[in-house]
């Protein structure tokens, strides 16, 4: 169930396109969605759907090909894509909001010592001194699940599982409203992979922090989704609460999504969708998923808007 | 091998790279061109050839052209032979042989007196000596008497060095007293066609007599002459495929040698490889040039010698230890690991699998590596190394190093090589960069 | 039936490539007391010591049977694989194939024995060279085992191609691998695979480089083809939400051994060993419960392979642990059930 009362985000007509070589690719074509204090929003799509840029254009950590940029985002009932760099730099990013890119865990730095690496963003952005932002430091990761002695260590010296919980711990060593988390355990073990999904449940138990959770894994998502939103093509397809998307979806590439994963329990056998996801370059006219979809007749040929219904959106005819 | 032909046309979009092709093109048409219309043969007549090559030559000349920028109009040589242009010469019979009448006229409009003036006879006689007579005729009507004398076979009359003329020319110098404006001073170029009157008589039939007047300007064809009168043309254009073929050589043995080596090195491990790499270190620690000069030295100059020496010397050098990282990251590559799952051997791998990968590095590197062995050979020729029959780039500053040539004010003998190996090494480093530019699309800058 | 033994030459010819029929449910692959370790490399000459990345595996594969090898990381099941590929060597114990064991093999049936084993990995784009179109990426294989000729080969290439379904093959054959897509690349390297005709097929994490919507495909193109083969497929992995539609048994492996051996639906219905256990309880299925409720997973990591601990590897994070006997004994393979065998001390009153 969706509330508006306190949405900590919202977020309208964003648009991200990159100009490449090749032409102009509309990653995030119009996307418009919400997050309440305390939420957890999963983005489902797969890849070359645009959901790592659409956590770019939140976070404005934009490349330099940066062809379109517009839309607004409402943190906290302010419009911060009106921010200039700077302000955004210092108000909002890891202030307000915070990111666990993809393979967090290679990108920290090898030749600083894991703690210190943590402390950085608060010593970088409130000015704290290094000894407060070490005992926040300690702190986290006392949270996360990592033994104090790490601290002192380098990348290197930690496990896959742990460097993936140092790299969360530094995003929230500011004690941020939101996290941002990229595919955060695709590269995982299994019990690593609960573990971290452990961990983060725990956060935002004791935190009470939002997140956006971007991930191609269906099954894991749902350890942690409230809401779920289906990312096609550039585009949101469907906007729903957790427990009726994983019950019955409502957009025939949801539905197809769903059906697509294998389980552990239960007698279907998962199926596939034919077919491959339209190019970013040029997406096609009317409905985006029309060339895949076994529900398709002539209304596709338009673009649908996105329709209410049961309190849940989908951008369906079918469901006009 | 197909992506990389389809990366040259890319090589287009680059002006340096463009620039550099050409370059590199032109030289190489030289090159072609030298080859073709100077043989080898030929190339070492003119350039070893000694005194009867040469004499017609001025020593220490500069290019012709330079006249151009000068206000000063230096005097070009000037050359007339009897021997081919009969025109000059009318024979009659005379009471024993014949009497030879060779009217040289040619006309003076320079501003700087000729530097020598010379005539060579050379004579066909049974028994007695050809006598000859000469006389010089200036624009203004006046006639110099020079010498009369026998010849033989072949005899070189120098005007400018007949002491005896000096005297009778008021001990002006000879050039000045046959040249000037009577009573200048400083003494002014007379302008206008002069004549050298040669009368001959020989004393059988059947005697000939030939001659050859040499006026000694200071500036000679197009490249200029060196202090043994060679012309420096034949050094420049022949220098060029020399150049180019030690630099191909020396770089084309040297990078892909190193890149099989490495290869086995890196594929084969253990043993091998520490082996190769204790060999490796310790020839780059030993002293490249200095061995080279031990070797020109107490060895042997020939360009072969030399050029296998710095391939043997180069090929455990530092590109083994680039190529050998990039091939450590490339042997683990899953690619690899599939290929030895489904049979392939050792040198099966080496060659199709992971030599192919380090290819687009290589070509850059072998590019940009050529004019350094150019420059290589052009030094150890001015240190004096150089081989001694070849007509390189570097001889030629070599020989105008020892002649002492930049203190003489003869420039063009140190700055036209020079400029050569410039515009070389400039043309296979723009084509070399814009190389690894598409091959290492990381350097793009996209 | 053509003589399954591979010739002296290790050259295969027509006639081996093309035979398909099916064979008796013989034992095709024995490993018997396996242990690969890796020496430690250290400066200087001193020992640093042994990586015990396979430390002692027994099993028996049948003919025509598809079987599951799930772990983490580092439980030594890609060292496992590798080892039956001939790509390690063993340092103890054997690999025994078709009756002949492969370390006693020279390098003629060294060959011979990798071309009846297939293998696919887990990057299809970083499994071919990226300057070879696919035609020579599929031609690899039999340039290097067969004396067939060019057109022969052709042949072979577009009837593998055809059964992995990339068609139209002449579309394909001259493209580079960079311009199909994940699941293209993959059933490439699946009918590369398939090139020589093999007995055994080991897929190494086929699918998990791949979307989601895709892996079903791949996964039942492999069943597809296991099936009219008859071949012998190990497939790794570390998702069990994919197991039970590929394999018949699952060998489950932690810290170099194999801790439980089960059929399919047994081992996911009541596991044996607590590991096995804990790996269940950490996938997830798609549910939105899942968010209300943390899972129970042991803490800890797995141990170093290193130095190994003593007793029961599982034994500092078992839930279950005996005092006394876990730490201290290395629990022997107990039999559950028919073709259900746990290494835990939990079922000592069961028989060995």
């Amino acid at each position: 169930m969706m509330t508006s009362d306190s949405p900590l985000l919202r977020i309208e007509d964003l648009v991200l396109h990159f100009r490449t070589s090749k032409g102009s690719v509309r990653a995030v074509d119009g996307v418009n969605f919400g997050l309440d204090f305390n939420e957890a929003v999963v983005v489902l799509g797969e890849s070359g759907c645009g959901k790592t840029s659409l956590a770019r254009a939140i976070l404005r950590l934009l490349p330099r090909n940066v062809e379109d940029f517009s839309g607004r985002v409402f943190l906290n009932g302010k419009n911060v894509m009106a921010y200039k760099d700077e302000e955004f730099r210092q108000k909002v990013r890891w202030q307000q909001m915070s990111f666990v890119p993809q393979a967090a865990m290679n990108s920290l730095n090898p030749v600083l010592k894991v703690g210190d690496q943590v402390a950085e963003p608060l010593i970088f952005t409130r000015g704290v001194s290094k000894q407060e932002a070490m005992q926040q430091a300690r702190h986290m990761f006392q949270l996360v699940g990592v033994p104090e002695g790490f601290l002192q260590r380098y990348a290197f010296e930690l496990s896959g599982g742990m460097r993936q919980r140092a790299a969360i711990a530094m995003a929230l060593v500011t004690t941020p409203e939101l996290v941002i988390l990229d595919e955060p355990t695709s590269a995982l073990d299994v019990l690593t992979q609960a573990n971290i999904f452990n961990v983060l449940k725990h956060i935002k138990e004791n935190m009470e922090t939002s997140y956006i959770l971007i991930t191609h894994d269906i099954a894991t998502s749902s350890e942690l989704a409230q809401k779920v939103a289906v990312m096609y093509a550039g585009q949101m397809v469907e906007i729903s609460d957790a427990p009726s998307f994983f019950h019955m979806p409502l957009h025939p590439y949801s539905q197809k999504l769903l059906n697509s994963v294998p389980r552990l329990h239960g007698d279907k056998e998962p199926d596939f969708i034919v077919g491959q996801p339209p190019s970013l370059l040029s997406p096609p006219t009317g409905c985006r998923f029309k060339a895949r979809c076994p529900f398709r007749f002539e209304k596709c040929e338009q673009e649908p808007p996105m329709f209410m219904k049961d309190g849940r959106l989908v951008k369906c005819w079918l469901h006009a | 091998m197909r992506s990389t032909l389809k990366n040259l046309d890319e090589l287009l979009h680059y002006p340096s790279a463009v620039i550099g092709l050409v370059v590199v093109l032109l030289l190489v048409a030289v090159s072609i061109y030298t080859v073709i219309a100077i043989p080898y043969q030929t190339a070492i007549n003119l350039w070893r050839g000694g005194e009867e090559t040469w004499y017609r030559n001025p020593k220490n000349a500069a290019p012709a052209w330079t006249n151009f920028f000068r206000t000063k109009k230096l005097p070009v040589t000037l050359d007339f032979n009897t021997a081919t242009q009969p025109g000059l010469k009318t024979v009659k019979p005379s009471t024993l042989g014949e009497s030879f009448s060779i009217n040289i006229p040619f006309d003076f409009n320079y501003d700087a007196f000729p530097n020598e003036l010379t005539v060579f006879f050379t004579s066909q006689y049974a028994s007695k000596l050809p006598f000859v007579a000469l006389a010089w005729k200036t624009p203004d009507g006046r006639t110099i008497r020079l010498q009369n004398f026998s010849i033989t076979n072949s005899q070189n009359y120098r005007i400018t060095q007949d002491a005896a003329l000096q005297v009778r020319l008021n001990g002006v110098p000879v050039t000045q007293g046959l040249f000037a404006v009577p009573g200048s001073n400083p003494p002014q170029v007379l302008k206008g066609r002069y004549v050298l009157q040669i009368l001959g008589v020989t004393f059988d039939k059947g005697d000939n007599i030939d001659a050859e007047f040499v006026s000694y300007g200071d500036l000679y064809g197009l490249a200029g002459t060196d202090y043994l009168r060679r012309d420096l043309m034949v050094a420049l254009l022949w220098g060029t495929p020399v150049a180019l073929a030690f630099g191909l050589l020396a770089a084309v043995g040297t990078t892909f040698t190193q890149m099989f080596i490495a290869a086995v090195s890196t594929w084969f491990g253990g043993i091998v490889d520490t082996l190769i790499q204790r060999i490796t270190e310790v020839n780059l620690v030993l002293p490249f040039l200095p061995i080279l000069i031990m070797i020109g030295t107490f060895y042997s100059r020939s360009i072969w010698v030399i050029l296998t020496s710095v391939i043997v010397l180069s090929i455990f050098g530092a590109g083994i230890k680039t190529f050998r990282a990039v091939f450590m990251q490339t042997k683990e590559a899953p690619y690899i690991e599939a290929a030895r799952a489904y049979g392939a051997g050792n040198m099966r791998v080496i060659v199709r699998y992971l030599i192919p990968r380090i290819i687009p590095l290589l070509i850059p590197q072998f590019v940009v590596l050529i004019p350094s062995f150019v420059f290589l050979e052009a030094s150890l020729a001015v240190l004096g190394l150089g081989d001694p029959t070849l007509p390189t780039w570097g001889k030629i500053i070599d020989d105008a190093y020892t002649n002492g040539a930049l203190f003489q004010g003869w420039y063009y003998w140190v700055l036209e090589p020079s400029a050569l190996l410039m515009i070389t090494g400039l043309a296979f480093s723009m084509l070399g960069f814009a190389f690894d530019r598409i091959f290492n699309p990381r350097l793009r800058g996209q | 039936m053509s003589d399954t033994r591979i010739n002296h030459t290790g050259i295969i010819d027509l006639a081996q490539l093309t035979d398909s029929g099916p064979t008796q449910d013989q034992v095709l692959l024995s490993i018997q007391d396996l242990q690969v370790w890796f020496e430690l490399r250290r400066f200087g000459f001193g020992r640093a010591g042994f990586v015990h990345a396979v430390d002692g595996v027994s099993f028996d594969l049948h003919e025509g049977e598809a079987i599951a090898v799930v772990g983490e990381s580092g439980c030594g099941k890609s060292t496992l694989m590798k080892t039956i590929l001939g790509l390690y060597r063993p340092t103890r114990g054997k690999v025994v194939f078709e009756g002949r064991d492969i370390s006693e093999m020279g390098r003629q049936d060294l060959r011979g024995y990798r071309s009846k084993v297939g293998y696919i990995q887990q990057d299809p784009y970083g499994a071919m060279a990226p300057f070879m179109t696919i035609e020579q990426v599929l031609e690899e294989p039999l340039l290097i085992n067969t004396n067939l000729s060019r057109s022969q080969r052709m042949q072979r290439i577009e009837e593998v191609l055809t059964e992995v379904k990339l068609t139209p093959v002449g579309e394909i054959l001259p493209k580079f691998p960079h311009l199909l897509s994940g699941g293209q690349q993959q059933r490439v390297i699946i009918a590369r695979a398939m090139m020589l005709n093999p007995k055994l097929i080991v897929a190494d994490e086929p699918v998990s480089m791949l979307d989601a919507s895709v892996r079903v495909e791949i996964l039942r193109l492999l069943r597809g083809l296991q099936e009219s083969h008859h071949l012998a497929v190990i497939y790794v992995t570390h998702d069990l939400s994919t197991v039970r539609y590929f394999s018949r048994r699952i060998f489950v492996m932690y810290a170099g051994n194999i801790v439980e051996k089960a059929l399919t639906q047994d081992l996911l219905a009541s596991p044996g060993h607590p590991y096995t256990e804990a790996l269940l309880a950490g996938t997830s299925d798609p549910d939105a419960n899942n968010a209300k409720t943390y899972k129970a997973i042991p803490p800890g990591e797995p141990p170093s392979l290193i130095t190994p601990p003593s007793g029961c590897r599982f034994h500092s994070r078992c839930p279950y642990a005996i005092k006394g006997l876990c730490e201290v004994e290395v629990p022997p393979e107990f039999k559950l059930q028919s073709e259900h065998l746990a290494a835990c001390w939990l079922h000592r009153k069961a028989e060995v």
